[in-house]
C-alpha cells in the first residue's frame, strides 16, 4: 500500500513550521505504511557548501569522531549535526568526491544516503510516527519536504529499502506501487555503470531517474522517459533543491490528492494527510491526472 | 436530530448506530461534523434516513447503501457509494476514482468530477456525474447508466455489456466494443426522468446528449477469438 506525502512553502513565514506540518501529515499515513518511514527535508544551505546526510547502523555510532576524522582527510573544517542514527555533514562543496571516498573506505556501518545544498535525508525502520520522533521532524524547518510511509511487498523491511531513494544532489523519490520490471530493468541499468543494493523495485526507479539525468535529460524529461520504460503501477513524488513533482502511471491505481492555497502546495496519498492542514477547508483540492508530469518549485 | 462529531465518537461507534437503528425510528437525520477524510463513513446503512456530511470523507463513503439518502457537503475518495443497493447519494465536490463502483441500484449524483473508473462493473445503479469523468468509466458496466455533463477521458466503456451511457460533451476515446447508438425518443425520457431526479429539471435539454452502448461483439464466446481467451 504506502502512504507518500509532501509540502511546498510558498509563504516563508510558515518555514519555521514545516516539521511539524510535515510529521503531523506523516502521522495519518502511519496504517498506510507502517513498517517504515523516511523523509527528506530542504533547510538551510548555501552555495559553496554541501551537506551529506550519513547514516549509521546506531544512533551509538560516534558521530564526533567521525567528524574529527572526516576533517583531517580532506582538510577542510566539517560541522554535523547528529539526529539519532543520522548524521548531517556541511563541508566545502570541493571536498565532496573526497569525503565520499573517505566514508566508502571505513570499514564501519555508515553510508552516504543523500547530497545536496539543502536536502538531508532520513530514514529508520518502525511506525512512522515513532520514526519521525527519533529524528525529531517537528523541530525541522524548510521550504519544503516529502515523505513516505512503508508497507513492504517487493523487498524485505530494512533501513535500505525504505524511502526516500536519492535520485543526484538535492533531489530524491518516493514511491506509492510497485514495479514489474525491475529486475530488467536494475541488469540493463548495472551494464551502464550503475550499482544497487537491495532488491528493492523503487531504487531501480530511483537509478533510472539518476541515469536518465546522466544522459542530459531534465528531471521533467527523466519522468517523462519513465511512462515508456516503467512498468508497473506507481505514484512518484521527486523532491528538488526548488520544489517537488509528481507523476502518476497511466493506469493510476494508486491514489493521489493535492491541495493549494496562498501559502502552500500539499501532496497526500490521501486527504486524511491533508486534512490537518491550515486553511485546508478554503484550498483547492483536486486530483493529479495519470501520465501527467507536475512541478512546484521556487523562483 | 443528532449531530456526531467524528473527532469525539468514533467512526465505529457511529457506523454501528446507523447498522442498529430500529424500523420506523424517529431518527431521520444525522448530521456529521469533522469527516476530515475518514474512510467507510455511513457505509452500510440499510434505512430511510438522511445523513448529511461536512466536509470531505474519505474511500468507501456510503458503501452498500440501502435506502438512506446521504449527502456530502465536500469531495469523496475512492469507491464513494461502491456496491450502492438503492437510495440516493450526492457528492457536492468531486469523487475520486470508482465512484459508484458495482453498484446494483440508487442514484449517485456527482456535483463536481469524478476521477477514473467512475461506474466501473455497475450492475444496475444511475450515476449522474455534473462535471468530467476519468479514464476506464464503466468499464466492463453490466447494467444502469452513467451520465456525463461534461467530458469523459480515454476508453469510456470498455468491454461494456448492457449499462447505458450519455455524454454532453466530450468522449476523449471509446474502449473496446463501445459504440456510439442512436438517441431515440425513449432514452431522451428515460434520461430526462434522470436528469430530473438529480435536480437537473428544465436545466439541461436531453436532446443535447449521445448516447454509447455495447456493440457486443466481445461478451459471447466466439470461435474466431479463440486464441484470445
Amino acid at each position: 500500500m504506502c502512504g507518500i506525502i509532501g509540502l511546498f512553502l510558498k509563504n516563508k513565514a510558515l518555514e519555521p513550521e514545516l516539521g511539524t506540518m510535515l510529521s503531523g501529515m506523516l502521522s495519518t499515513m502511519c496504517d498506510r505504511g507502517p513498517d517504515s518511514a523516511g523523509f527528506a527535508i530542504y533547510g538551510a544551505g548555501d552555495s559553496g557548501h554541501v551537506k551529506l546526510t550519513v547514516r549509521a547502523m546506531s544512533p551509538a555510532y560516534d558521530f564526533a569522531s567521525l567528524t574529527t576524522r572526516l576533517s583531517e582527510a580532506i582538510g577542510s573544517p566539517v560541522s554535523v549535526e547528529i539526529r539519532d542514527s543520522h548524521g548531517v555533514f556541511t563541508l566545502p562543496e570541493s571536498a565532496e568526491q573526497a569525503a565520499r571516498h573517505f566514508i566508502e573506505s571505513l570499514d564501519e556501518d555508515v553510508k552516504v544516503v543523500g547530497s545536496g545544498t539543502r536536502m538531508e535525508i532520513y530514514k529508520e525502520v518502525g511506525r512512522p510516527d515513532a520514526v519521525a520522533k527519533r529524528f525529531h521532524l517537528e523541530n525541522m524547518a524548510g521550504s519544503h519536504g516529502i515523505a513516505h510511509t512503508r508497507m513492504a511487498t517487493e523487498s524485505a523491511v530494512t533501513t535500505d529499502g525504505a524511502h526516500p531513494f536519492s535520485t543526484g544532489r538535492d533531489q530524491c523519490l518516493v514511491h506509492n506501487g510497485s514495479l514489474s520490471n525491475h529486475n530488467a530493468l536494475r541488469r540493463q541499468l548495472k551494464r551502464k555503470g550503475l550499482s544497487f543494493e537491495t532488491e528493492n523495485d523503487t531504487e531501480v526507479a530511483a537509478g533510472y531517474l539518476t541515469w536518465r539525468i546522466s544522459q542530459g535529460d531534465s528531471l521533467g524529461d527523466a519522468l517523462k522517459h519513465s511512462l515508456d520504460d516503467l512498468d508497473g503501477f506507481y505514484t512518484f513524488v521527486v523532491g528538488t533543491e526548488d520544489g517537488f513533482g509528481v507523476l502518476r502511471d497511466p493506469i493510476a491505481c494508486k491514489p493521489a490528492v493535492m491541495a493549494e492555497t496562498d501559502d502552500y502546495v500539499a501532496f497526500g496519498s490521501e486527504y486524511r494527510a491533508l486534512a490537518g492542514l491550515p486553511g485546508i477547508g478554503k484550498a483547492h483540492v483536486w486530483e493529479p491526472k495519470p501520465a501527467t508530469v507536475y512541478f512546484w518549485e521556487r523562483h | 436530530m443528532p449531530t456526531i462529531d467524528l473527532e469525539i465518537t468514533s467512526l465505529r461507534e457511529f457506523n454501528k448506530m446507523l447498522h442498529e437503528l430500529a424500523e420506523g425510528t424517529n431518527d431521520t437525520y444525522f448530521r456529521v461534523v469533522n469527516p476530515r477524510g475518514r474512510h467507510a463513513i455511513a457505509a452500510g446503512v440499510d434505512a430511510p434516513i438522511t445523513v448529511e456530511i461536512d466536509g470531505n470523507a474519505g474511500y468507501y463513503c456510503a458503501g452498500m447503501n440501502k435506502r438512506a439518502n446521504i449527502i456530502i457537503n465536500g469531495s469523496a475518495g475512492v469507491g464513494v457509494a461502491e456496491n450502492m443497493m438503492s437510495g440516493r447519494v450526492h457528492v457536492k465536490g468531486d469523487a475520486s476514482a470508482s465512484a459508484g463502483a458495482t453498484g446494483c441500484g440508487g442514484l449517485l449524483v456527482i456535483d463536481g468530477n469524478a476521477s477514473s473508473r467512475c461506474g466501473i462493473s455497475a450492475r444496475g445503479i444511475d450515476i449522474v456525474v455534473k462535471g468530467s469523468v476519468g479514464h476506464m468509466s464503466a468499464f466492463m458496466a453490466q447494467a444502469g447508466t452513467l451520465v456525463v455533463l461534461g467530458d469523459t477521458g480515454d476508453a469510456l466503456g470498455d468491454s461494456l455489456y448492457e449499462a447505458r451511457i450519455f455524454v454532453r460533451g466530450k468522449v476523449n476515446s471509446l474502449g473496446s466494443d463501445c459504440v456510439e447508438k442512436q438517441l431515440r425518443e425513449e432514452h431522451k425520457e428515460k434520461l430526462g426522468k434522470l436528469l430530473e431526479d438529480a435536480g437537473l429539471a428544465g436545466e439541461v435539454d436531453p436532446s443535447d446528449f449521445r448516447r454509447y452502448g455495447s456493440g457486443r461483439t466481445l461478451y459471447h464466446f466466439h470461435m474466431d477469438n479463440l486464441e484470445a481467451y
